[in-house]
């Protein structure tokens, strides 16, 4: 489905062109690529938000925890109408709303502000939790990366997160084997031993990832890991 | 002050349903006994000992609508999550109540792993982070209920130590007024009492706050009307020193900053031991106080009434007090009731 919002619509095929606004070339650092086709998927065809009205109570929420490469996220939410396109050309200029790292306060739909590791998914996981009180039908997705994985903070929340059976949180990790001492039997192995549902899909299919990401339980947290090609 | 906060919260719970309690094992038995785990099981929770996940949680509770509360020792809940608290709560713009247990030295016996003597000085570096450091279980009770009406950042750092009495005042209050030109003393938390008993028989103002951040600077400039200013902090020295000097940058003064010392303290014993140690019981605060004055200087040579230095005539006008008062000694060079005699 494409964009409404704005005068013009742009689709998945248009998204390297948005990227090129931001980059200045056709070079695109893998930390921004390895995203791409999961960000897509999320915005196009996943998750419940609307740019016309992106702080609607009831929205699903996505926090790109892996704040790090973040072009494929701003070149998705200047596609789907959350920010001006245009603004995409001031890509790290001093009053740009777009950093090296996204900033919930300046960037219209992001959710949360990171570049730290191993931030989102705690936060996340608390962010689940309310919302499974008050607002039920709301959904929280987080994105993390093989790397990020390797800070502590996410095993705190993937052990809570499960004990409270959040089955409206979402874990995404993007595997791109760029954690410097590798996840021998796999990251999802990490989530189930801890009584996560998982799915392992390639991370560039997006019929699998929305089917990795869609068939689930509803009582237990899920973790989706979309392998890619590795950086 | 612990047991206030803990019914403070309880009822906070009970009568807010926006309110939330998220703990990392610590304080959980004494909520459990307040009953409020049973009766909010979604929001009281634990998050077992997970300090990071204590604060990360916290904030996505903030960010689902809700007000939170985190709780736990002070090196647990400030110094171990730092990171935490500056981007899952002030980097992102979400609002959240921290209240710590231990201060500087309450847990004595437990050495330095239980002791966070730099909090405030660390939650200092933060933006828009309101830090308490109440004095009494009445100061708790009205901060931690204003805390919870806003929805701003509260730091509120609670201790074994307390006042005599409470002072809700916000900003800085005066305990004391000493005459035109007399120092001041700022007693920030439960250094009031030491403060007071110090300087009972001096003729010196004292202010008072437990609010040291925003720090009241016109409520201090307004205040001062001598050149000394004695700052006095239950933690690390010097922490609010900044903070005077720009209040102050328009007066000509002196400050002497007193608190918990830099260096670290390797000793056990009680509470008490420990506020003595970095000369923060009255006895200390006297020392520092007469070395800060022209106090030695100024006895070495003849006095009396008609050749003392102002200052010693404005610090010692006062009624003389027993030599048994309170609980230190003075030597007789140091006595004040010798002045003039």
């Amino acid at each position: 489905m494409s964009t409404t919002s704005q005068t013009q619509t742009y689709d998945y095929p248009d998204l390297p062109a948005l990227m090129t606004r931001m980059t200045g070339d056709e070079k695109h650092s893998f930390s921004a690529t390895s995203t791409l086709d999961v960000l897509w998927t999320l915005y196009d065809r996943v998750l419940n938000i609307d740019s016309d009205a992106p702080e609607a109570p009831g929205r699903d929420r996505f926090l790109l925890s892996k704040g790090h490469g973040p072009m494929a996220y701003y070149a998705v939410l200047a596609a789907k109408g959350f920010v001006p396109v245009d603004e995409l050309d001031r890509f790290l200029e001093h009053d740009s709303i777009f950093g090296g790292h996204p900033d919930r306060t300046l960037v219209g739909g992001v959710e949360i502000s990171s570049g730290s590791l191993g931030h989102g998914f705690p936060i996340a996981t608390g962010l689940a939790h309310g919302l499974r009180i008050s607002e039920p039908s709301s959904r929280v997705f987080s994105l993390v990366g093989d790397a990020e994985f390797d800070e502590g903070s996410n095993y705190e929340a993937i052990a809570v997160a499960a004990r409270l059976g959040l089955g409206n949180l979402t874990v995404i990790v993007i595997d791109n084997s760029s954690a410097s001492h590798g996840w021998p039997g796999g990251i999802a192995a990490r989530f189930e031993v801890e009584g996560w549902t998982s799915a392992t899909v390639d991370g560039r299919d997006h019929e699998e990832i929305e089917t990795g990401l869609l068939d689930r339980k509803p009582d237990l947290p899920h973790v989706l890991v979309a392998t890619v090609e590795s950086k | 002050m612990r047991q206030r906060f803990i019914d403070v919260t309880a009822d906070l719970l009970d009568q807010n349903d926006r309110v939330a309690l998220v703990l990392a094992d610590i304080g959980n038995a004494n909520f459990c006994d307040t009953g409020v785990i049973d009766r909010h099981p979604d929001r009281v929770i634990n998050m077992g000992i997970r300090e990071q996940m204590m604060i990360g949680f916290a904030a996505g509770m903030a960010a689902a609508g809700y007000r939170p509360i985190a709780h736990s020792y002070t090196p647990f809940l400030i110094e171990r999550p730092f990171e935490q608290i500056k981007i899952d709560f002030s980097h992102q713009d979400l609002g959240g109540i921290l209240v710590s247990v231990g201060a500087s030295y309450d847990a004595a016996t437990s050495g330095r792993t239980h002791q966070s003597p730099g909090d405030v000085a660390l939650m200092a570096t933060l933006p828009d982070w309101h830090i308490g450091v109440p004095g009494h279980a009445d100061e708790v009770e009205q901060m931690h209920r204003d805390a919870a009406m806003s929805d701003g950042r509260n730091y509120i750092r609670l201790s074994d130590e307390t006042n005599a009495s409470a002072i809700t005042t916000p900003g800085i209050s005066v305990v004391r007024a000493g005459s035109q030109g007399a120092p001041t003393l700022l007693a920030i938390g439960p250094t009031l009492t030491p403060v007071l008993e110090a300087t009972s028989d001096m003729d010196v103002t004292v202010l008072y706050t437990s609010r040291p951040r925003p720090f009241d600077a016109a409520g201090l400039a307004a205040n001062v009307t001598g050149q000394e200013v004695v700052l006095v902090e239950p933690y690390l020295a010097g922490t609010s020193s900044a903070e005077v000097s720009a209040a102050l940058n328009a007066k000509p003064h002196r400050l002497l900053s007193l608190g918990v010392g830099h260096d670290e303290f390797r000793k056990y014993g009680t509470g008490e031991d420990h506020r003595a140690g970095h000369g923060l019981d009255a006895a200390g605060i006297r020392r520092s106080l007469e070395s800060f004055v022209p106090w030695e200087s100024e006895r070495s040579v003849e006095f009396g009434p008609s050749n003392s230095s102002p200052m010693l005539r404005r610090l010692f006008h006062k009624k003389c007090p027993s030599r048994t008062s309170g609980n230190f000694s003075w030597n007789k060079h140091h006595d004040p009731c010798n002045i003039g005699t």
